[in-house]
């Protein structure tokens, strides 16, 4: 701009010493060609009307400018830090004295790890994750090899310190994203790097954020998802079958159990009828005692009161039931002696002729 | 007329001149810059380290503008061999910045210099160091115990967590290596503020190897795991059998007491009651016995002596 004036100047002295040095520019002679006379009068203001108003909309321009909604600007004066800028019109200082970048400081961006998004812009991805497979490619505590893909989110919390504390933000995000995720995997197993993945993601955000946080970087981790942790290919199979073998120790240990399911609550259901018989048997046992206890009290009860008479009355009673259903019945006097040879005991003695005191019933 | 121009373009000159002098006395330093000031070269006072708007001596003092934040260095991987004769692939990066813009000025000069000089120190510190210990040490931070799988074989157990035990640990050494570069880096003006491991992986070749070792290892776990799942099956089958065996001897002996008791009682009761008058129980049961015992098949010989025919040979006697 300062050029463009100067050489106008020029050229108006210039023009001015043409004239004959007749008198101060403004009040020309009218003698001269009147169109040039007419042009120059027209070109020169109007040129440096044009050379001002651009000037002004320069200055103008770079006094105002909008922040996005997620966006804070940060103001350097000279560029010495001065003020943050809030979402909204702002006011500045013309470029030259004030100078504004603008952070987006909400949305949060993502960095992957270990594979590829297909149809992904960002160049950064492809550059650092060359071959893809090696940033996946881990050592864990056992010494074993376990491809893990991870991303990470982040937000650039403190647009300030983002802005001037670290140079090149993002490769130092990756980097650190890579040794704190090797760190955390480095101190687990291979099996727990497969089956835990939760908290090793959540293990490393931490050691991540407090490594961000060392370099004053203004990142804030939003959050680390673990893609699926597997072993390299070649040994994926001696891994499945490791799974296998645990889905077929369970199998065995559920048979068996089946097994016992099986037989042990039918053997209870046996032993408890066992048990019950035995309470029955002694239920009945004790009631019989006491059905016949009770019966010979009743019974013994009535005898005492006459006990000859009675113990004769039963006598004959039972004999009265006895004898009519005998076979052979044989009465010998007393008097009579050997008896016995008489007898013939093996038949049906019913033609047995005894003595003339021999009492023989009808059959 | 000719003095009003003169005086024009005095005052056109003099302006450019302050202009020009201010420009070039005056000069900006960002928030990630710090400056030297040199005079044809030399160095002249203090390196200013605050940003904002500065002045020197115009045409004769230059400003030589350094970077203040941290910068970058990113290390070549390498081969290295570990103590256990492992050979691996590391990886590392560092965070630096210039502490003393005055030395560095001095020595270095600009970043690819000083990249070099990072190359030349921090590498052979950081094989120096990880050659000097196992594989696992580099690996590992902690002594954090882990779930390898292996419950069984306690002899073999033990042996493999001392193989995964470590002394110092990934922090410990890239801290040692730190120490020993930070010092050489200081003659610089630089400040080493960290460095650390990125990748470490095994070589190709002993990738291979690795792998067929985790195919073995994996291959014995899964034999460990179907014998478990039978021993526990036949321990399940043995704890069947004895259940099985409880459970019918103590109903037995349950039913045997209940019984044994049963019988005691009776007894006790019978005993109470006949207990009374034993003859006339006696009595009373063996006529009972009488009725139950003969029969038609019986034969019976009476004396008239006995008391139920001792009437046959008359009411008299």
């Amino acid at each position: 701009m300062n050029w463009d004036w100067e050489k106008l100047r020029d050229n108006q002295q210039k023009y001015e010493k043409k004239q004959g040095g007749s008198g101060p520019g403004m009040p020309r002679p009218p003698q001269m060609d009147e169109l040039l006379n007419k042009f120059k009068g027209f070109q020169f203001p109007g040129v440096f009307l044009v050379g001002l108003i651009l000037i002004a909309l320069y200055f103008g321009s770079s006094t105002f400018f909008t922040v996005d909604r997620n966006e804070v600007g940060v103001i350097q004066r000279f560029g010495k830090y001065n003020r943050l800028a809030q979402p909204g019109l702002n006011f500045k200082l013309p470029s030259g004295i004030e100078r504004v970048t603008k952070v987006n400081v909400k949305t949060p961006e993502t960095e992957e790890f270990g594979f590829n998004t297909y149809g992904s812009s960002d160049k950064y991805r492809s550059s650092a994750a060359t071959p893809r497979q090696e940033s996946s490619l881990m050592l864990t505590g056992d010494l074993n090899v376990a491809v893990i893909p991870w991303i990470v989110q982040y937000r650039r919390s403190d647009p300030r310190a983002f802005l001037f504390n670290v140079k090149n933000v993002k490769s130092l995000l990756r980097s650190m994203s890579e040794s704190s995720m090797r760190t955390v995997v480095g101190d687990r197993s291979i099996n727990e790097v497969i089956s835990s993945r939760e908290e090793i993601a959540l293990a490393a955000k931490e050691m991540l954020q407090k490594e961000m946080d060392n370099s004053k970087a203004g990142i804030s981790i939003v959050n680390i998802e673990m893609k699926k942790t597997n072993v390299p290919e070649p040994v994926q199979a001696s891994f499945n079958e490791v799974n296998q073998a645990i889905q077929e120790k369970e199998q065995t240990i559920y048979k068996a159990r089946e097994e016992y399911n099986k037989a042990v609550p039918l053997a209870r259901g046996e032993a408890k009828r066992l048990i019950l018989d035995a309470e029955g048997y002694a239920i009945d046992r004790v009631n019989r005692a006491q059905g016949d206890a009770t019966k010979f009290k009743a019974v013994y009860d009535a005898y005492a009161q006459a006990k000859e008479v009675t113990k004769k009355r039963m006598y004959l009673e039972a004999m009265l039931e006895v004898i009519p259903n005998l076979g052979s019945k044989y009465i010998i006097d007393s008097d009579q002696k050997n008896l016995l040879p008489f007898l013939n005991m093996g038949t049906n003695g019913s033609n047995l002729v005894s003595p003339d005191n021999l009492l023989r019933k009808g059959e | 007329m000719m003095n009003s121009n003169t005086i024009k373009i005095l005052i056109v000159t003099i302006a450019a001149a302050v202009l020009v002098l201010v420009f070039s006395s005056a000069y900006m330093v960002d928030e990630t810059e710090q400056v030297v000031i040199t005079q044809f070269g030399r160095i002249v006072g203090e390196p200013v380290k605050e940003p904002g708007l500065k002045f020197k001596t115009p045409f004769i003092q230059t400003a030589n503008y350094f970077p203040k934040n941290l910068l970058e260095w990113d290390g070549d991987p390498g081969q290295v061999p570990t103590k256990d004769k492992t050979y691996i692939w590391v990886d590392t990066f560092a965070r630096w910045k210039i502490s003393d813009p005055v030395l560095y000025f001095q020595t270095v000069k600009d970043e690819f210099a000083a990249l070099k000089r990072l190359d030349d120190i921090i590498d052979p510190a950081m094989r120096n160091l990880i050659t000097s210990y196992p594989l696992v040490e580099t690996v590992r931070n902690t002594d954090r115990a882990m779930d390898t799988f292996d419950v069984a074989n306690d002899d073999e157990n033990k042996n493999r967590s001392v193989r995964y035990q470590v002394d110092l640990g990934r922090d410990e050494i890239t801290r040692r290596i730190v120490a020993q570069s930070r010092t050489k880096l200081e003659g610089f003006g630089i400040e080493l503020v960290y460095m650390k491991i990125k990748r470490v992986n095994y070589i190709d070749s002993v990738r291979r190897s690795v792998y067929d070792r985790m195919i073995a290892e994996r291959n014995q776990i899964a034999e460990k795991f179907r014998a478990e799942g039978k021993g526990e099956a036949s321990n399940i089958r043995g704890e069947k059998e004895k259940e099985l065996q409880k459970i019918k001897s103590e109903a037995y002996r349950t039913a045997q007491e209940t019984k044994g008791h049963a019988d005691a009682k009776a007894t006790q009761i019978y005993a109470d009651a006949y207990g009374v008058d034993p003859d006339f129980y006696a009595f009373q049961k063996t006529m009972e016995v009488y009725k139950k015992s003969l029969s038609k098949d019986s034969s019976l010989i009476l004396s008239t002596d006995s008391d139920l025919m001792k009437y046959m040979k008359g009411v008299g006697n």
